[in-house]
């Protein structure tokens, strides 16, 4: 199958981009979108061009190191994948491709498709661990979880840092991240000693990193890979309050 | 500034002090509607005094003032906070994609959800018309009066009737009112969700309540300007 693709190039923080054209032939229907990438960037080093600079690292789908919006989509049209995990056949023969990089004032564009997602970081840095004494390993079972906030909190924690919810988010709020840390840890009893100052600091930090607010779109659940729920983002809120009022 | 004041400052200050706000305040704002819709349909009530008998008692409540204080104090804290969201939405993607698309459910953006500010604003200036039309038009002086009780009593139920003698404002009203349901299909579940007050099985349930509350308040107010118009 034959694609055309129009693509963001950028050549640096600063530079002006632009969408560039290209055709590419003989498009295997069994590559990733990633691969399909690798073909064209052999190409242009072939021609003497720059090749598209990309994020990406594992390709299983669980490092959460790519992203791209592709059609209009972050990481493209199939629900709950990462971009490397979608295929081409999801496409068809003749197909235009607008594939662009996250956008948010809070993820600067460093170079083409690749954005510095180090606002992440950050908020990570502010609050998203357990720094309590927990000792050595507990006997099996001599912490009791119950079965079904083990399960959320499970869910909670697959949250890769793709930054996809950002991307999608009309309003380019980093909730849905911000609050599945929050979420993970406050299910666990680990969590629990430092719950109240890690809501409010991540929270606080979440927006000094330039988000927008959260519009309560639900965007973000439907292109993240992992499919966290915005009950996350909910509880968030709740956790938020509880710790304004025991203070 | 006391501690309590500052930690209150902080919370307004924070992203999710801003949501808890507007939440609060638009469903103070959807209780106000209510009553205000009970309040329009008494219009249709076999007994002719019942609209200006409702309305009289309205104004002669001992605590109008205090309520009307505290209604604008929801309006204007709902405005600010929304209009401030607004505002950040724009400076954290000042460049926006080329190509944007929703990836669908379990995605809740739709055109009402896209629209808040637009229709909010709209609700706005219809708000300031309205109040100036009705709460400060003709009273009992320029001659709009009717006895009930033996008393006199403002004849709002006849301003109503000429008002609605304009198209601009029979068909003017209801188009706000339709943007009203638009802004009510995505305000009320997300006031929910603002609140926490969220689960994954609450979610779809209050979500589909909203909307038929939505439609229900938007069809209950356009009726009446729509049936002054056509049935005089």
């Amino acid at each position: 199958m034959t694609v055309h693709l129009r693509i963001w190039r950028q050549a640096g923080p600063d530079s002006p981009g632009r969408l560039a054209e290209y055709t590419v032939e003989d498009v295997n229907e069994h590559m990733s979108f990633l691969e399909l990438l690798d073909v064209l960037n052999e190409k242009l080093i072939t021609e003497g061009e720059e090749p598209i600079e990309f994020d990406n690292d594992c390709r299983e789908g669980i490092c959460g190191s790519c992203g791209l919006m592709v059609g209009g989509v972050a990481h493209g049209p199939q629900p709950r994948t990462a971009i490397c995990q979608l295929h081409m056949r999801h496409f068809n023969d003749g197909d235009t491709i607008v594939v662009e990089p996250w956008r948010a004032t809070a993820f600067p564009i460093i170079k083409d498709l690749v954005v510095d997602r180090s606002a992440f970081d950050r908020i990570m840095a502010a609050g998203g661990y357990v720094s309590v004494k927990t000792g050595g390993a507990p006997d099996a079972n001599a912490l009791p979880v119950t079965k079904e906030d083990a399960d959320l909190a499970m869910d909670y924690a697959s949250c890769i840092g793709c930054g996809a919810c950002v991307a999608a988010c009309p309003n380019s709020s980093a909730s849905l991240f911000t609050a599945s840390k929050i979420a993970h840890l406050a299910m666990l009893p680990q969590g629990t000693p430092e719950r109240r100052r890690r809501v409010l600091n991540m929270v606080d930090q979440m927006e000094a990193e330039g988000f927008g607010d959260c519009s309560n779109h639900a965007e973000c659940e439907a292109v993240c890979p992992k499919g966290i729920s915005i009950s996350a983002i909910a509880l968030m809120r709740r956790e938020y309050v509880r710790a304004v009022l025991s203070s | 500034m006391s501690q309590t004041g500052k930690k209150l400052l902080a919370v307004f200050r924070s992203s999710i002090g801003r949501k808890l706000l507007t939440g609060v305040t638009g469903l103070a704002l959807v209780v106000f509607l209510l009553e205000h819709l009970y309040s329009n349909l008494l219009y249709f009530s076999t007994d002719p005094d019942a609209y200006n008998e409702n309305a009289h008692f309205l104004i002669s409540l001992d605590l109008v003032y205090v309520l009307e204080l505290g209604l604008l104090t929801f309006f204007v804290v709902h405005i600010i906070v929304g209009v401030s969201i607004y505002l950040r939405k724009r400076k954290a993607r000042p460049d926006g994609y080329a190509k944007y698309q929703s990836a669908g459910k379990p995605s809740r953006q739709s055109l009402s959800s896209r629209t808040m500010i637009v229709t909010g604003l709209v609700l706005l200036a219809f708000l300031v018309i309205h109040i100036i039309s009705f709460k400060y038009g003709p009273g009992i002086e320029e001659g709009f009066v009717v006895t009930i009780d033996g008393e006199p009593v403002r004849d709002l139920k006849r301003l109503l009737e000429e008002k609605f003698q304009h198209p601009a404002y029979a068909f003017g009203y209801p188009f706000v009112m339709i943007l009203l349901g638009f802004h009510l299909r995505h305000g009320i579940w997300s006031a929910f969700q603002s609140l926490g007050a969220m689960n994954p099985r609450l979610t779809p349930v209050v979500y589909t309540l909203g909307g038929v509350l939505a439609v229900l308040i938007a069809v209950g107010f356009l009726v009446l300007p729509l049936w002054i118009f056509f049935s005089t």
